[in-house]
């Protein structure tokens, strides 16, 4: 089974929500859309409080490059556009919709024809996934426009369709591609088409064997396209890491994959090409996975933009009594949520919420130079070194010994055996070092 | 020959070759220093605060050894008495010290402003900050984890253990401003101490609009603009994003702001 | 409901703990110290019990009233460096010399670097070496009539059975007849030697347990074991008796192992262990002393800050030109 070479670690799955369907949550009372859902520059509102608006229209434009354009999920009016706390309780600029609850909710599709689907150029096809608004969902929300802008002198070989869902607890993905193999596979062809690749290779993590089954016979019917079974290791998900896995190519510090030729895309954002150009839907919802042990109706929900993380969770049983800690996304990369009223958006691939005892750090203890956490870091850093060279603001050092290759994957606080934040130290000289340019 | 002689004698050739060779470099490899500069430097506290704008004690002493006039050299931690002796070193007269000291800008004790999350992570403010607001509703706050204290080179700051606030000890601090730098939501400003009057300042941060400041802290200010209209000086008050701001060049400490701001959020210093 | 808890990522955590790896390798020193005292009976029993006790207390005094900070017993630490210094002592050591080894262990070479972590050298070998350097007739005198082992070479039975380990009698008659030399005997622990070091194959459980629970990884203790081998074969030796004779196996798996004084990278500790197994054989071979472990490795414990800035792990995509 393949893997990639350095580092990793092996958490417990915890897949509670495995095998579990995905139930669709209706747009209902206000959503609020915030107009920063993706890396880059916050989207530019087109709309106006008073204005009304229909399930998939734009309401914002993108606001540069690196950005992305936001559809409405419902339909309603708009009531204001003020600054909202994000989930991390900062301040953030949405958009207020008033769902119309006796409208019609469900986006419109305007399908294309399978003559017309061969007719797109590749520009075209670019066009549509930018107009769409989809950025990565693995989490990253890199606008998918600009990695599929190949750069003058670059060629993508491979598009990488990312099933490998590494994060413990979450299925979403799972769930996608249990469901909607074949969908994704015709939004990985149209990736391809889009970047000019020669191959798609769709890797999964060994403990999902019915979406691998399932992504197998969907891919059967075209050339060109591997479904790999890839070994379970946490962070195998990580876009360098998957990479390495898949190709045995290595990205080197700095680079991005398209300079190793390739294209890394998660399975939910292909399935969310797929939308666009076969049904001409733009994205305004996503799969997430509503999880913790405590969570009494734990499941996969295709959840509107703006909704927010409560009435969410009400949809699976409610915030159990035992809660101790809400996190948007994955245990591992997720944030820990400081404002429940906050609205989901088109990064949140779960929410997870574990129990008091499960969330209170232990105390730390010293470091024993045990190097668990050097072989864990699969950048082939020092974790150890880097969070004693943050304590003494040693930024420069920090600089010096790859704090910028840090991916942030978390592994080196997770096999701590003192408990020592490391990570936390590591982002400190991150943002320090990011600060001296 | 015993054994004693020429143990004796190997040692005693070994200490003189080296002390030959030890003299000789400390010849050739001597710098010349100003003895000044060491007079002085005993002078100075040696915390290397750079509250003198230098980049530490000896640089400093340095500055003050070669320095024509000492009119603009001024080390608050030495204070006005140290800076005499310096003055009498070079034969030069010291000039007036400006007292600076560091302010806290934010009145919210755990009694005015709630709990809404509670952080778990290192108890450093630069990490709390860097991943959000802070635990209270409040983002623009004093977070309470003491990253002042810490970087404090005079032992002049300290958390209050029932309102988490920094408390600047006026007697030791000498407005060096690493405390200020070290602050990631800037609730530590560093202020001049006039002579004449009282120093005025704004004890908030907080820049949310009014009605969402009020629900924040029981102490902040909400922009409402009554210092404004209370001044005496044009323009010495002024209200910018929902929060008041005191020009220290132009306010005369009357002190009328003080006692109308409704939020109890101007305070007054005399030290 | 209480309010949410918020902070860095990630938000779980391994089994792991100092706790848990300190008591893995004290379950892994038991079926040593089994054979230790099946061999050597009740003085070896003294001998544990002080070395134990000293340590424990020795550290309890140092944190609560020097460093005014919450107890570190629990952590197993020093529990762990008591039962490795008598390891390293002969049965018959007066016991007073046991607890002034101990004190030196924790006091001064762990508790005056600062504790667990910041040590440069292993304490249990410090003490060790502060000891044979100090008493050095108690710590070569050995316990007489336990050496069935010994009694078994040829020629050598006078010796062995005046308490003269295996390494001993070899170091002074470099020439003897090893033929007869029985590999079970050195492999059950029915030989003469330190408490500890004795049961070559206890210590190989130990290592299997520690290598199972992923205490310890295999680079030092068989990088090592391989050197010593070779370099024991190059100068004319027989490999195995340098292996499974004298403290080698302990050194390898329990003493060269120790997370604080060991280096970082997996490269590095192989270079660690490489130059361990030489510099013993090397002392063992050219020495006066019988058996070098204990110097090779508080040598190389010097080196470990060195090791680890030349031996950087590769980060990820960066080409080996690029350095």
């Amino acid at each position: 089974m393949k893997t990639f070479r350095i580092g990793g670690i092996h958490p417990a799955p915890d897949k509670i929500t495995a095998g579990k369907l995905i139930v669709a949550v209706a747009p209902s009372g206000q959503l609020r859309i915030l107009l920063s859902q993706s890396i880059g520059a916050p989207a530019k509102p087109v709309v106006k409080a008073g204005d009304t608006v229909l399930p998939g229209m734009m309401i914002a434009e993108a606001g540069g490059f690196v950005s992305a354009p936001v559809h409405s999920p419902c339909a309603g009016t708009v009531a204001k556009i003020e600054k909202i706390r994000n989930t991390k309780g900062l301040w953030q600029e949405a958009i207020i919709i008033n769902v119309d609850e006796q409208a019609d909710q469900n986006v419109p599709e305007r399908p294309r024809t399978p003559e017309e689907i061969e007719a797109l150029t590749a520009d075209r096809l670019i066009g549509i996934i930018s107009d769409a608004g989809i950025v990565g969902l693995g989490g990253a929300t890199f606008p998918t426009r600009v990695k599929l802008s190949v750069p003058e002198g670059k060629k993508a070989e491979y598009i990488i369709i990312n099933g490998a869902e590494c994060e413990p607890y979450l299925t979403c993905d799972d769930a996608i591609m249990r469901i909607h193999a074949t969908e994704i596979i015709r939004g990985a062809e149209l990736l391809k088409r889009a970047s000019g690749a020669e191959h798609i290779i769709v890797g999964i993590e060994a403990n999902k064997p019915e979406a691998i089954d399932a992504m197998r016979q969907a891919a059967a019917q075209y050339a060109g396209v591997d479904v790999v079974k890839l070994k379970m290791k946490y962070p195998q998900g990580s876009e360098k890491q998957l990479i390495d896995s898949l190709t045995g190519r290595r990205v080197p510090p700095g680079k991005l994959p398209i300079d190793v030729g390739c294209i890394v895309d998660n399975v939910a954002t292909a399935f969310a090409v797929y939308e666009a150009v076969y049904l001409g839907k733009p994205l305004t919802h996503r799969v997430l996975t509503v999880t913790g042990p405590e969570v009494a109706d734990a499941g996969n929900f295709l959840v509107p933009f703006g909704l927010s993380l409560a009435s969410i969770i009400d949809r699976a049983g409610g915030l159990p009594d035992d809660t101790g800690k809400v996190i948007a996304g994955g245990p591992m990369m997720g944030q820990a949520v400081a404002d429940l009223d906050a609205p989901n958006a088109k990064g949140t691939s779960g929410i997870l919420i574990i129990p008091a005892k499960m969330s209170e750090r232990k105390p730390t203890g010293p470091c024993i130079r045990c190097a668990k956490c050097v072989d864990a870091c699969c950048m082939g850093l020092e974790p150890y070194l880097l969070m004693t060279l943050a304590q003494n603001a040693l930024w420069e050092e920090a600089k010096k010994h790859s704090a910028m290759s840090c991916l942030e994957c978390g592994s080196c606080s997770f096999i701590c055996p003192a408990d020592r934040p490391i990570l936390d130290f590591i982002k400190l000289a991150k943002s320090r070092i990011k600060a001296m340019k | 020959m015993s054994v004693i002689t020429v143990s004796i004698l190997i040692l005693g050739i070994t200490g003189i070759i080296a002390a030959v060779v030890l003299y000789i470099v400390a010849k050739k490899f001597h710098v010349y220093e100003n003895p000044d500069i060491a007079r002085i430097e005993e002078i100075l506290p040696g915390a290397n605060c750079g509250a003198c704008g230098f980049s530490g004690c000896h640089a400093f002493a340095k500055a003050c050894a070669e320095a024509k006039s000492l009119e603009d050299l001024q080390c608050p931690g030495a204070g006005q008495e140290g800076m005499e002796q310096i003055a009498a070193i070079r034969g030069l007269t010291a000039g007036t010290l400006t007292r600076r000291v560091a302010i806290v800008g934010c009145n919210g004790a755990c009694a005015y402003r709630h709990e809404a999350t509670h952080y778990d992570g290192v108890r450093s403010c630069a990490i709390e900050a860097g991943y959000y607001g802070g635990e209270t509703p409040c983002v623009y706050g004093c977070l309470g984890c003491g990253d002042c204290v810490s970087v404090c080179p005079h032992d002049a700051i300290a958390m209050d253990d029932e309102t988490h606030l920094p408390v600047v000890d006026f007697s030791k601090c000498v407005g060096c401003g690493k405390c200020a730098d070290a602050c990631p939501h800037n609730v530590i400003e560093i202020a001049t101490l006039s002579d004449e009057h009282p120093l005025v300042y704004v004890a908030c941060r907080n820049k949310d609009k009014g009605g969402i400041a009020i629900k924040e802290c029981d102490v902040s200010c909400i922009g409402c603009g009554k210092c404004k209209r209370a001044c005496p000086v044009d323009n010495a008050v002024t209200v910018s994003e929902f929060l008041a701001h005191i020009d220290p060049a132009l306010c005369i400490g009357c002190e009328k702001c003080v006692e109308e701001c409704p939020r109890h959020s101007i305070h007054s210093l005399t030290v | 409901m209480n309010n949410l808890t918020v902070s860095l990522s990630p938000h779980i955590h391994s089994r792991n703990s100092i706790t848990r790896e300190m008591w893995n390798v004290i379950i892994a020193l038991i079926p040593a110290l089994a054979v230790a005292i099946w061999t050597f009976g009740l003085p070896a029993l003294a001998v544990i019990a002080v070395c134990l006790a000293t340590c424990v207390l020795c550290e309890w005094l140092i944190v609560r009233f020097l460093f005014h900070r919450p107890s570190t017993i629990a952590d197993g630490s020093a529990i762990i460096t008591g039962l490795l210094l008598a390891f390293n002592l002969p049965a018959s050591i007066p016991l007073w010399m046991a607890a002034v080894g101990s004190v030196v262990a924790i006091a001064i070479a762990k508790m005056s670097f600062g504790g667990l972590g910041r040590n440069i050298w292993n304490p249990a070998l410090t003490g060790r070496v502060f000891l044979l350097i100090s008493f050095p007739a108690a710590m070569t005198t050995w316990p007489e009539g336990v050496a069935s082992g010994v009694a078994h070479i040829s020629g050598a039975s006078a010796h062995a059975n005046s308490g003269a380990t295996l390494l001993t009698t070899l170091n002074a008659h470099p020439g003897m007849d090893l033929d007869s030399v029985n590999i079970l005997n050195l492999l059950t622990g029915n030989m003469n030697g330190s408490l500890g070091e004795v049961g070559s194959l206890a210590i190989i459980i130990g290592l299997i347990y520690l290598l199972a629970t992923k205490t310890i990884k295999w680079q030092i203790p068989v990088s090592i074991l391989a050197s010593a081998a070779f370099f024991s074969f190059i100068f004319g030796g027989n490999p195995l008796l340098d292996l499974l004779a004298g403290g080698l196996m302990l050194g390898a798996v329990f003493m060269a192992t120790d997370y604080v004084t060991s280096p970082m990278t997996a490269k590095g500790q192989i270079i660690y262990g490489i130059l361990i197994g030489m510099i013993t054989i090397i002392i063992r071979r050219f020495g006066s002393y019988p058996e070098g472990v204990s110097f090779a490795i508080l040598l190389m414990n010097s080196f470990v800050p060195l090791i680890n800035r030349y031996c950087r792990p590769r980060v990820f995509g960066e080409r080996r030109a690029a350095k």
